[in-house]
């Protein structure tokens, strides 16, 4: 199966794209990992770097470009794309564990603390992680960003929670 | 009979930068919709929109509403609500009926910005409650916060089925899977991602067969179809749902364009027949414009630059405007417009709308 005909991303289509990091700067920490891999009029994620680390520039259907060294995994560009395709991977959150950011807009939120089932992109649930932190400042308008502890393997395979 | 310069019917958002740009420009602008709110298709979109920064991108649908909204009122636009424009008679005369009186309005120069109406589709049992186009669903749950159903099924891959299905799960409806004809998924992937993650399925090259029932939906048969599109016997199967959501399309709204004895073009990836129309957005009707879905579907970005435009062509020719300041403003709207139909989404409608365009 393929993305266009299952809606999920597989690791060779991930890799391919320029917007996702190369295995050296993930290793370092925090790092931003966009899932946008196709010509789409869309470039919110652009101005919501305050680092100058996503260029999408003209035409706006141009697949965001990460420069993966101005990064520093801060997350303030993922609740602003409206394809809720940004993710922020921090390989190093503790000895063999791993933290996903990813956006969320379900109701109820979890809390601080609260043990919820880790989806991949299938929407299978591969393990119970702990969500270490829940940010809903205005700016993200509506969207929170969850963050969520997982063995450092499946980091690049947790893409959604459900409680 | 009341006059006005301009009269811009239909307040979604190719209507509200008409009118809006009208009335920059010094011309006296009144601005028709049907319904209570104006906002035409935005205040049911409770996502972020996708686009450009220039097209407030990144914004919810129903705030960007909001937003231009408050502009039309600063412009100083009459905006006229609950008003169904039901005629449209020679000399520009607009028959409107508001609260059960019907009234006449005549105008200089007319923009149709109806939109589009939803497609839908036959098979057995569609006419049980519980079927529904995806437009209505969205009203139901994002404007009247009545949920349509309990467990469903999306029929359609376009950013539509994609994303009234998200927003189905964001009311607390199980939406069990989604089903397209095509071998492909038609919108975006980053929509169709947001469904696979949260446990939607996704089944291209597949196609509802049948919805079963007594008194309402009770589940709904799906089928594999080759590449012909017709049905793989032994293929179907059956799905416990309480809701079949039909988002296969949407067709220009063009009653009004008929009646004004505009020129039409048959496009299929417009929708279906659609008005001709310049690079003014003017129609073969001297002094009728169209914008927005009307003038072909597309998405809201393109609606407000087509408004633009065709606002601008008439100030244009009514004198509120020099030749060469229009034309600048005219090209840069399409410019905007060029660049979103970049991708490889854009350049088929691209390529619709170049075919329609009236020689001058
Ligand atoms: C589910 C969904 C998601 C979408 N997401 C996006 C997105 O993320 N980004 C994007 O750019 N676009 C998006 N779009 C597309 C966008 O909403 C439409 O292209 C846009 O609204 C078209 O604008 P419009 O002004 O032409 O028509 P509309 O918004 O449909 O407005 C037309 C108005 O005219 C009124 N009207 C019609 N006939 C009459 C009459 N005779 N008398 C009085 N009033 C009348 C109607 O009631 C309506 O209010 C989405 C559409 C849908 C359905
Ligand atoms: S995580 Fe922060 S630094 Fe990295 S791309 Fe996003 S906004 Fe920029
Ligand atoms: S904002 Fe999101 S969907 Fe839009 S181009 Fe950027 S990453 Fe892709």
């Amino acid at each position: 199966m393929t993305l266009l005909k299952d809606g999920v991303l597989t690791n060779e289509e991930l890799e391919a794209l320029p917007c996702v990091p190369g295995r050296e700067r993930m290793e370092k920490g925090a790092v931003v990992v966009i899932e946008c891999p196709q010509d789409i009029p869309c470039n919110p994620c652009e101005p919501a770097c305050p680092k100058g680390a996503i260029v999408v520039g003209g035409p706006i259907t141009n697949i965001p470009v990460l420069k993966e060294d101005l990064c520093d995994g801060c997350g303030l560009c993922v609740a602003p794309c409206p394809g809720q395709a940004i993710f922020v991977v921090d390989l190093n959150h503790g000895n063999d564990e791993a933290a996903v950011s990813l956006p969320y807009e379900f109701q109820p939120l979890p809390d601080k603390g609260q043990k919820v089932k880790a989806l991949n992109r299938r929407g299978e649930a591969v393990h119970e992680g702990t969500v270490v932190k829940v940010l809903t400042p205005s700016s993200f308008d509506r969207t929170a960003v969850i963050t969520v502890t997982v063995p450092k393997e499946l980091a690049m395979e947790v893409r959604s929670i459900r409680l | 009979m009341k006059k006005v310069e301009l009269a811009v019917i239909g307040a979604g958002p190719a209507g509200l930068c008409a009118a809006i740009e009208g009335a920059k420009h010094g011309l006296q602008v009144t601005l028709i919709d049907e319904n209570i709110r104006a906002g035409g298709q935005l205040f049911k979109q409770i996502h972020k929109f996708f686009g450009s920064g220039v097209h407030r991108a990144g914004i919810r649908g129903v705030d960007i509403g909001s937003q231009l909204l408050d502009e039309t009122e600063k412009a100083g636009v009459e905006v006229m609500l609950d008003t169904v424009v039901w005629g449209l008679f020679e000399d520009k005369v607009l028959a409107l009926v508001h609260e059960g009186r019907s009234t006449q309005l005549s105008a200089e120069r007319i923009i149709l910005a109806a939109g589009a109406t939803e497609n839908a589709l036959a098979f057995p049992g569609w006419t049980l409650p519980g079927v529904m186009g995806a437009g209505a669903a969205q009203t139901m749950m994002n404007m009247h916060r009545v949920m349509p159903g309990k467990k469903a099924i999306m029929v359609g891959s376009g950013n539509v089925g994609l994303i009234v299905g998200y927003q189905l799960i964001q009311a607390g409806i199980k939406l069990e899977l989604l089903v397209e004809a095509a071998p492909e998924i038609g919108g975006y992937s980053v929509h169709a991602s947001k469904l696979a993650r949260n446990g939607v399925k996704i089944f291209t090259s597949t196609t509802i067969k049948e919805a079963r029932g007594d008194e309402r939906v009770e589940s709904a048969v799906t089928v594999s179809v080759d590449e012909n599109w017709n049905p793989v016997p032994g293929t179907e199967r059956e799905h416990e749902v309480d809701m079949v959501c039909l988002a296969v399309g949407l067709s220009p709204l063009i009653e009004l364009a008929r009646l004004a004895g505009c020129g039409f073009k048959y496009l299929s990836e417009l929708g279906g027949h659609v008005p001709l129309h310049d690079e003014k957005m003017e129609t073969t009707q001297p002094g009728i414009y169209v914008a927005g879905d009307i003038a072909g579907i597309d998405e809201a970005s393109t609606a407000m630059e087509e408004g633009r435009i065709a606002a601008l062509a008439a100030a244009e020719s009514l004198g509120r405007l020099g030749g060469e300041e229009a034309d600048a403003l005219k090209k840069s709207a399409r410019k905007r417009m060029e660049e979103f139909w970049d991708g490889s989404f854009g350049r088929r409608v691209k390529a619709s709308k170049e075919s329609l365009s009236v020689k001058e």
